[in-house]
């Protein structure tokens, strides 16, 4: 499995990172906004997954997002938000916008594992 | 202020630190900010806008910022650098969003985090709002949270 980490924060990036090593991902890729995202993924596919946070600068989640959603050749890349956004509204438009999946920050390895189904 | 609005930060950050740290935080009586009193050394601050204004911050002595943010990374950081500033900021983030979901009626935008590093550097309050100020013990340390929210 390969998954793109896109978070604003280097710590929660190396966090999220030394969780997916120890689940056996092969290859974390990661970017630091969503134009950065966007440069990484037209590079470096195969991607399987993207972990994806909501408030960053440059580009945020959900613009990333909505301009992923827009290309066919990433039809079947999943997208799962990774955020501190935990109201019901937001989760519905980002799901509304394409996410698959939805996970709230704070969350425990466990919890990350099981909404990847690793 | 309405001193209700506290009660979500108070959860948001007892649920970050279990979930993140896997230690337990202890609110102590909340107290309102009268005079500019210095706080401690190193402060994560967001701003909230919509149907409320405000900021919340949370400041650590630098001592315990180290030891949370090493423990957060697995590693042990001795300064404050980069590294540091962007985990406060970061917890930060994640106690504010947290506590948006609990604030029940109000749609709010929350800010990127800013990080305040300074040897008892001090938050000045505002005159037209009341900042509320709680504060926490821990086993790593005790901490503040400052809430300055005005509904619109």
């Amino acid at each position: 499995m390969n998954v793109l980490l896109v978070d604003d924060s280097s710590t929660m990036r190396r966090i999220q990172k030394t969780q997916l090593e120890n689940f056996g991902v092969d290859k974390i890729i990661e970017a630091g906004d969503g134009e950065e995202a966007m440069e990484k993924l037209e590079t470096s596919m195969p991607i399987d997954i993207i972990l994806l946070d909501w408030n960053m600068p440059v580009m945020d989640g959900l613009t990333f997002l909505k301009e992923v959603r827009k290309k066919s050749e990433y039809s079947k890349v999943k997208i799962f938000m990774c955020t501190s956004e935990s109201e019901k509204p937001k989760v519905f438009e980002a799901l509304q916008a394409g996410a698959n999946n939805y996970i709230v920050k704070p969350f425990s390895p466990e919890a990350l594992k099981k909404k990847l189904e690793l | 202020m309405n001193v209700s609005y506290i009660n979500p930060f108070i959860q948001a950050t007892l649920e970050t630190f279990k979930t993140m740290l896997n230690i337990e935080a202890v609110p102590e009586e909340p107290r309102i900010k009268q005079e500019p009193i210095p706080t401690y050394d190193v402060s994560g601050v967001i701003g909230l806008s919509g149907d409320a204004k405000g900021t919340v911050a949370i400041s650590f002595p630098k001592f315990m910022a180290l030891k949370v943010v090493s423990a957060l990374l697995g590693v042990t950081l001795k300064e404050i650098d980069p590294d540091l500033t962007d985990g406060i900021g970061e917890m930060a983030n994640i106690i504010v969003g947290n506590a948006k979901q609990h604030l029940n009626g109000f749609h709010l935008s929350i800010s990127l985090p800013n990080v305040i590093v300074g040897r008892d550097h001090t938050l000045v309050p505002r005159k037209d709002i009341s900042t509320l100020v709680i504060p926490f013990k821990t086993e790593m340390g005790n901490f503040s949270l400052e809430v300055t929210l005005k509904t619109n």
